[in-house]
């Protein structure tokens, strides 16, 4: 059952306020997740992520929750916000226009507890694709220099470079939410990154590593990993224009 | 589905409201893709039906001459439409046709990948669909 908690009197500068709901759950002692609800108040500006220290500031600070930059930057606090997997620290109350807010742990990840969730498996599938420059020789071996790019082959990659690995494209895909082999459209997006990316001489092998049954093919193109993105990276995007490579449209 | 995974699982899957008019093309594509397997089979079997000779064949035809038949054959010309249709535009798509260029995302960063040209194809596919639907209603209960 739903318990219920004001903080509303602790603060006498607002007076909006809305019903913050939250998921609770603890693997080693629940059965099932529950809400807790509390009434939060806040200003324009105010962001779920503040909402929830709030709670664990006034009335409970069991409240599990991952945060740390609190500005889009870390990839931490991503969560369900009223049904949606969005950044708490870059989801606005007020642009929720809803008086109930519900956070919940992101979908199609393991929870630790209450909202915060296990990465290992996003991180190993980054990991999986090779996130790094594939050639024989080094910056430092070729005389000190850098490799040297136009801003033409700088802008073919640089928007999937803005990754933070928050995980929300797979908390919003499709394939994700039944598959648990899929790569994932954050580490096929990534795989897009260093294909496309004029210094980087592994394109053989990365393809090699998606091109199986639980890798790009399971990509339908239903875009939603796009529309959740905070980065603007666009992996299905990424996606379709790596799979042109493996179909030929794209050499 | 398990709370270990925390896995949205075939409701997260199908559920058509949180992303737009591309995740509904999804689920119709895959709806329609299971209903046209589910005819392919029916047919066969209907068809087989010819070894019995022309008794049974003029059997059958009677059997699938109702109007709940002609409603389902309605309902198969649709989605044979809509996944043709649909069907062109995400094999264009996942040659990484008409999914835009990559650039510097500026906020609110919409992506360029989810643009009109895709959203118009969905609403083809859906229209199309429907005009095909009206039109083989009218031609099974014409007259
Ligand atoms: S692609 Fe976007 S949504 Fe996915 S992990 Fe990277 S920043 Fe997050
Ligand atoms: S706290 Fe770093 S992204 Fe939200």
């Amino acid at each position: 059952m739903a318990q219920v908690s004001s903080v509303a009197d602790k603060q006498t500068t607002s007076s909006k306020s809305i019903t913050l709901r939250i998921s609770r759950y603890n693997p080693e002692y629940d059965d099932a997740s529950r809400f807790m609800e509390f009434n939060v108040s806040y200003e324009k500006w105010t962001t779920v992520l503040e909402a929830i220290l709030e709670v664990k500031q006034y009335f409970d600070h069991s409240v599990a929750v991952r945060y740390s930059c609190r500005q889009a930057t870390c990839g931490s606090c991503g969560m369900m916000i009223n049904g949606k997997p969005r950044l708490a620290c870059f989801t606005k109350i007020s642009e929720l226009d809803s008086n109930v807010v519900t956070v919940e742990p992101m979908s199609n990840f393991p929870i630790i507890r209450d909202l915060a969730v296990k990465f290992e498996r996003l991180f190993d599938t980054h990991h999986k694709i090779k996130p790094y420059l594939i050639r024989d020789d080094t910056e430092i071996e070729s005389d000190e220099k850098e490799f040297l790019q136009s801003p033409e082959e700088v802008e073919q990659y640089i928007q999937f470079a803005n990754c933070i690995k928050c995980g929300l494209c797979n908390a919003a895909c499709p394939t994700m939410a039944t598959d648990s082999s899929f790569v994932g459209p954050q580490a096929l997006a990534q795989a897009y990154r260093y294909v496309a990316d004029s210094r980087d001489k592994g394109k053989d092998s990365r393809l090699k590593m998606i091109d199986e049954s639980h890798g790009i093919w399971r990509c339908h193109f239903a875009g939603s990993c796009s529309q959740v993105c905070p980065k603007g990276v666009d992996p299905a995007m990424g996606i379709q224009l790596l799979r042109g490579y493996l179909l030929g449209f794209r050499s | 589905m398990t709370q270990d995974e925390n896995k949205e699982g075939v409701g997260g899957m199908i559920n058509p409201r949180r992303y737009g008019i591309e995740r509904v093309a999804y689920w119709l594509m895959r709806l329609s893709g299971l209903g046209l397997l589910a005819y392919f089979i029916g047919h066969i079997y209907e068809t087989s039906n010819i070894l019995r000779g022309q008794v049974g064949w003029t059997e059958l035809l009677e059997m699938t001459s109702t109007p709940f038949f002609h409603i389902i054959l309605s309902i198969v010309i649709a989605m044979c439409v809509f996944h043709t249709v649909n069907g062109i535009r995400v094999m264009l798509g996942h040659g990484g046709i008409g999914v835009g260029k990559p650039s510097r995302p500026d906020y609110p960063y919409d992506p360029a990948s989810q643009n009109y040209r895709h959203k118009i194809g969905i609403y083809s596919a859906i229209v199309l669909a429907a005009v095909a639907m009206m039109y083989g209603l009218a031609v099974l209960f014409g007259e």
